[in-house]
């Protein structure tokens, strides 16, 4: 291509289309970031609903609300939505938003492809939605009653639902991996002159990392789901052991994909956290190459200890050991990630709005989380913990905190620049005290559930476990409603404010800071040189 | 010494907390191994909790003294110094110290849990998880217990907590478990035996436990097995050998009697069978199919007025005593000739379907 047509081509693309055509057909990565984050924000509401329908169920023993197999389809729908819905969408826009800004490119590497991987997933949430509406008509055979792990041979009793579950898994695994096979692509070939690997800013390592995760397990999860299929429907036995199959096979399949995944939510967060903190501590990064090689560390080890999620299932010694060693060696790196951001926090200079507060929330959340992670990983005592409420306190310890805390973070620090206008201080430290605090009521309590002997996943429960589920159940509401007032501050942001600096906050770097805000339609279309 | 501080504080926290009336730890063990998991997860709580403390210490002195507001000048070198050059080195090495502190005390925890005793007298009982029901086979007494949950009414505030018939288990008698399924996914967890392991079906897998105080231990089905997984509880009653002795007898007796009612070359009346058959099916039946006969649709038919139970006899027993393929309805074929014989005249006969039928015990001997 030679230089003229370049400059043809800008001549008719420096503005944005009009219409419906502009998102439809769109290959800009700021408006497919846009949508991603829209889908995510109109999924975190979906699941959201869900799991207030379940928290209002287990507000008192008894049956009042959901017959149990609508209780445990919510269950999986809050599970699913939330990953694939909302966490991994949100992460999928900030990466389009912030990546081609950052590493000074104009646009992601496979704009049309990037087209692709957001449009999948409207198809995708219609099929899950198609999952949970067809049991309610004549002939719609039972609901998913097994929870998001689609465990056989209790998912092969599922009606049709669990078919469309399957599709809605593929076409979300298809998207998944095309936007990070676009990721991969851009950041390793479209990097401005002189910015090294290790000058990357680090929200990019962190996905370059999450890119290569989900490449990685995502089409064994398809694999696991395909075999489900094919036993529901044509008669092979791959989990059935009268047909000389494994209903364990799956769940290693599963698994094999489940953990990555944790991490795969996880280490987005994480590298928003590596700017937010510095920016609000007025100090860079601390241990930037130590954070590089922790992330590493932790995707290579987490791809290896998936068989912690099953710890009852009958393994030998060997193994058991094996998998509860390698878990517990995972709190190496991720306590050096956690020493690392507390180590940038110390002698700094520091100031706390919003994106920061969520930043610190974090560090002490996740650590909790973690903690009670190590815990987990301790086979004898795993014993005990399995498959109860201490276990769901412990993912949503590590999940909330470490997953979307540092979503809402990076929502906070960039939305001045992607609107132009500051969002109202005041009401985004609200937002972010009634969040963490409806979380901590609803989460904490079920530590206790859980040893006091109270299984998850059921939709009644003794008198005895009473109280702390009421507690659990009033923070649920405290935190599921205090997301409207996110909803409103992004809305208020975005229909004006404040108008918002290039550097909206004083200690912010990076190339996304010396672009306007809200930047051009266009940006970096001469890549600026690093030193 | 570090560990023993390290239990005595995880002790003032939680100790007092484990007496309190809503259970905020694990219940007390009842086995000796337990007790061993019981430590362990003290330990592990109690270095969790000296960690956290440590963390939060220094987060909240950072922020309270490194703040802009205050005045504080960041310093932008912290990275570059020896410290910052080092710590890559340094944290990792201490977060190995803890992890090997842990890792150490769990292995040897983990062997004792693992190895099931290889004694030639160890009691085997098999428990095999149904939906949504518990059997317990005494391998060695040749005796069979079905144990399901009582419903409300009956069991007021012990409700999903109850069971009609718990797993008598004598003390000081190693026990080993062998854990199958013949439906689905289940998981048999009684916290006071720290026994929690998946059933699953085609497999067995083991666990073992020696008891070392009567009482009655409550859990509940840790796997969700579909629709009434909250319905799956587990009661085991811990008693002397000297009463399991005699409970193993009377359990023997019922035995008999039972296979010699229906063994006996007798022809029922519809009425005995139908009283018979209506306690029957209000036990085995009725959690899927309900009491009303209504089932729950489309999971569990409906068999009032059914095309099942108004079709031929035949058809009807088949499906009873053989299951369904692809579905919760499991083969009944373990239930006596009697027993399948009670069921299937009441389930004709109850409600609107009033076919006017009586299914002899001979029938059922017939059809298998």
């Amino acid at each position: 291509m030679s230089t003229t047509t370049l400059t043809h081509d800008e001549a008719h693309h420096h503005e944005a289309p009009k219409g419906w055509r502009r998102w439809l057909f769109s290959t800009n990565h700021k408006d497919i970031g846009t949508l991603y984050l829209l889908f995510a924000l109109i999924m975190l509401f979906v699941g959201g609903a869900s799991a207030m329908l379940i928290r209002m169920e287990l507000f008192q023993p008894g049956i009042q609300l959901l017959d149990p197999d609508l209780y445990n389809n919510l269950v999986t729908n809050h599970a699913l939505i939330m990953i694939f819905g909302a966490v991994m969408p949100a992460a999928a826009g900030l990466a389009n938003w912030m990546i081609p800004m950052m590493i000074g490119a104009p646009d992601m590497a496979l704009p049309r492809m990037n087209n692709l991987s957001f449009w999948i997933l409207p198809a995708a949430a219609t099929m899950l939605l198609l999952s949970f509406v067809v049991p309610f008509f004549p002939g719609g055979g039972t609901q998913i009653n097994t929870g998001w792990t689609i465990y056989p041979p209790l998912s092969v009793q599922v009606g049709m639902s669990m078919d469309f579950l399957i599709f809605a898994i593929h076409l979300l695994g298809i998207s998944s991996v095309l936007a990070s096979i676009n990721i991969i692509v851009t950041l390793l070939n479209m990097r401005a002159p002189g910015m090294k690997m290790l000058k990357m800013p680090m929200f990019c390592w962190t996905w370059l990392v999450t890119a290569f995760l989900l490449i990685l397990v995502v089409p064994v999860l398809a694999g696991g789901v395909t075999m489900l299929l094919f036993d529901r429907h044509f008669g092979t036995s791959f989990f059935d052991a009268a047909g000389g199959g494994d209903p364990v096979l799956f769940q290693h399949l599963f698994w094999f994909f489940g953990h990555p995944e944790v991490y795969i939510l996880l280490l987005p967060s994480i590298g928003v956290l590596s700017h937010v903190i510095p920016a609000f501590s007025r100090k860079p990064l601390f241990g930037y190459n130590s954070m590089v090689g922790a992330m590493i560390a932790v995707a290579t080890i987490g791809m290896v200890v998936w068989a912690h999620h099953q710890y009852t299932i009958g393994m030998s010694l060997g193994a058991v050991t094996y998998f509860m060693i390698g878990t517990i060696l995972i709190s190496i790196p991720v306590g050096l990630m956690i020493f690392n951001f507390i180590a940038t926090m110390w002698r700094g200079a520091m100031t706390f709005e919003t994106p920061m507060l969520f930043a610190v929330g974090i560090v002490l959340m996740f650590t909790f989380g973690g903690l009670s992670g190590v815990m987990l990983a301790v086979v004898p005592a795993d014993m005990q913990y399995h498959d109860s409420m201490f276990v769901v306190a412990h993912f949503h310890y590590v999940l909330m905190p470490g997953a979307v805390f540092g979503l809402f973070a990076g929502v906070f620090y960039w939305l001045p620049k992607w609107t132009g206008h500051m969002y109202d201080e005041k009401l985004g430290k609200l937002f972010f005290w009634t969040n963490v605090i409806g979380f901590n009521i609803t989460f904490f309590p079920q530590h206790f559930l859980g040893l006091a002997g109270m299984p998850r996943r059921i939709v009644d429960y003794n008198v005895m476990f009473t109280e702390f589920n009421v507690i659990s159940s009033v923070g649920a509401m405290i935190f599921g409603l205090s997301h409207l007032l996110l909803l409103y501050i992004v809305i208020k942001t975005i229909r004006g404010g404040k108008k918002a600096e290039s550097r909206a906050w004083e200690g912010a770097k990076g190339l996304e800071w010396e672009l306007d805000s809200p930047p051009a339609f266009h940006t970096w279309t001469v890549a600026p040189q690093i030193k | 010494m570090l560990q023993a501080g390290l239990l005595l504080l995880a002790g003032l926290l939680f100790h007092s907390a484990a007496k309190a009336e809503y259970g905020l730890n694990f219940p007390e063990p009842a086995a000796g191994v337990a007790q061993e998991i019981y430590d362990i997860h003290m330990l592990t709580m109690g270095i969790a909790t000296v960690l956290l403390i440590i963390v939060f210490a220094i987060v909240f002195y950072s922020l309270y003294f490194h703040r802009k507001s205050r005045g504080y000048q960041a310093d932008q070198n912290f990275h570059t110094s020896w410290f910052g050059h080092w710590s890559w080195v340094i944290v990792p090495v201490m977060v190995l110290g803890v992890d090997l502190t842990i890792a150490g005390k769990a292995d040897i925890v983990l062997k004792k849990v693992w190895d099931v005793p290889k004694e030639e007298n160890i009691m085997d009982v098999k428990v095999t998880g149904h939906q949504w029901w518990w059997e317990f086979d005494y391998l060695d007494h040749d005796i069979k217990v079905e144990s399901r949950y009582i419903p409300e009414e009956q069991s007021g505030d012990l409700y999903l907590r109850e069971v009609d018939n718990p797993l008598v288990l004598p003390t000081g008698v190693k026990i080993r478990f062998l854990h199958t399924s013949a439906d689905v996914l289940h998981a048999f967890w009684v916290p006071e035996l720290a026994v929690k392991k998946d059933a699953i079906p085609g497999y067995i897998t083991e666990t073992w436990a020696e008891l070392n105080r009567e009482g009655t231990f409550r859990g509940q089905c840790a796997e969700l097995c579909g629709t009434w997984h909250s319905r799956m509880p587990i009661v085991v009653e811990s008693v002397s050998q000297d009463k399991f002795t005699a409970w193993v007898d009377g359990q023997k007796a019922i035995k008999v009697a039972a296979a010699a009612e229906a063994s006996a070359d007798k022809t029922w009346s519809m009425d005995e069978l139908m009283v018979k058959g209506k306690t029957l099916y209000e036990t085995k039946c009725a959690a899927c199919h309900q009491v009303t006969g209504m089932g729950l649709p489309p999971a569990f038919p409906a068999l009032n007025g059914s095309v099942l139970t108004k079709g031929p006899i035949a058809d009807h027993l088949n499906i009873v005593i053989n299951g369904k393929e692809g579905t919760a309805m499991q083969p009944w074929g373990t239930l006596n000739d009697l027993e399948i014989a009670a069921i299937v005249t009441y389930e004709r006969n109850a409600w609107d379907n009033k076919m006017g039928d009586v299914v002899q015990p001979a029938d059922v001997k017939q059809a298998r």
